[in-house]
């Protein structure tokens, strides 16, 4: 079952990466704002069904893949 | 009777780079500084335990993440839980805070930039394993090399830590973009610490600071006691 995990700075902390991202893409003249990077993370996940695959993947992020202090995450199964 | 010499454990992981500077300076100042591997599911007999700085397991997904989840951090986690003296040092503060055994979290410095240069820290405790050596409001030289030291806890924590004085080290101006410009934590009990800082780069004149030696040299009298307690 493919799963995929999207994980985002949480509003409020400061994200120096995404900062430059918005200033390189106004070099190129574009006007953007609230650039913010995070990660991707896409799974092989070994469950029979999508809710069981989602039950697993919400324990991964739990556990490891997120840092609840700073990072909030969305789980996208099948 | 002789003085006991302390035990100092070291934990060496995958990616850790300073585990051997680590050791030389604990020798230097008369503990013995034993490395303890990561694979290891129990700790030596130790009276204390140094987490070095590095990158360890390449510091992927986010700095010491994996190394939270390594059979000598268990071994860690359960000696800090029992009284244990732990310090962590950079890369070894990151994966205390990821571990829960420290507050907070180190973000990627708001420089993006990594700094490698001597920093001026405030000494904010003097009453600690680890700062005993210190005075409440000394200043120290000692020099931080990171890409990622910007400790952050959101408001109602960091308001927590101030009343409970876990604060114990800030930088005298702002470094990497830390919350108040902390750069050393404890945690409730006060015997597991961290911090960005490396004093074991700074025991030593010729090094261009000695002052780290007074929190290493702290910690390792600290460990001389406990050694003594239980001789």
């Amino acid at each position: 079952m493919k799963a995929t995990v999207l994980v985002r700075p949480k509003s409020g902390i400061l994200d120096p990466q995404g900062q430059a991202v918005e200033s390189a893409l106004e070099h190129l003249g574009f006007t953007v704002s609230g650039a913010r990077v995070g990660k991707v993370i896409d799974l092989e996940v070994d469950a029979t069904d999508a809710a069981a695959a989602r039950v697993q993947v919400e324990q991964m992020c739990e556990r490891l893949l997120a840092n609840p202090l700073i990072e909030s995450y969305e789980i996208e199964v099948g | 009777m002789a003085v006991p010499q302390p035990r100092v454990g070291v934990v060496m992981y995958p990616g850790s780079n300073d585990d051997h500077d680590a050791l030389w300076a604990l020798a230097a100042l008369d503990a013995d500084a034993i490395p303890v591997w990561h694979e290891q599911p129990e700790l030596p007999a130790l009276d204390a335990v140094v987490l070095p700085g590095g990158f360890s397991y390449g510091d992927y997904l986010r700095c010491g993440a994996i190394a939270r989840f390594s059979p000598a951090t268990a071994a860690v986690r359960e000696f800090a839980q029992s009284g244990g003296l732990v310090l962590g040092i950079c890369n070894g503060f990151q994966i205390l805070c990821e571990a829960g055994l420290l507050p907070g979290v180190l973000l990627q410095n708001d420089s993006l930039q990594f700094i490698c240069r001597d920093v001026r820290l405030t000494v904010e405790r003097d009453d600690l394993p680890f700062t005993a050596r210190c005075t409440q409001g000394q200043e120290l030289v000692i020099p931080v090399k990171h890409g990622d030291g910007r400790w952050f806890a959101p408001p109602q924590l960091l308001a927590e830590l101030e009343t409970n004085r876990q604060i114990v080290l800030r930088y005298a101006e702002p470094c990497n973009g830390s919350v108040d410009d902390v750069a050393g934590v404890c945690n409730e009990h006060g015997n597991v610490m961290g911090l960005m800082p490396h004093p074991e780069h700074a025991v030593d004149p010729l090094l261009g600071s000695a002052d780290g030696s007074l929190i290493l040299a702290s910690l390792v009298e600290a460990a001389r006691e406990r050694a003594v307690a239980l001789a």
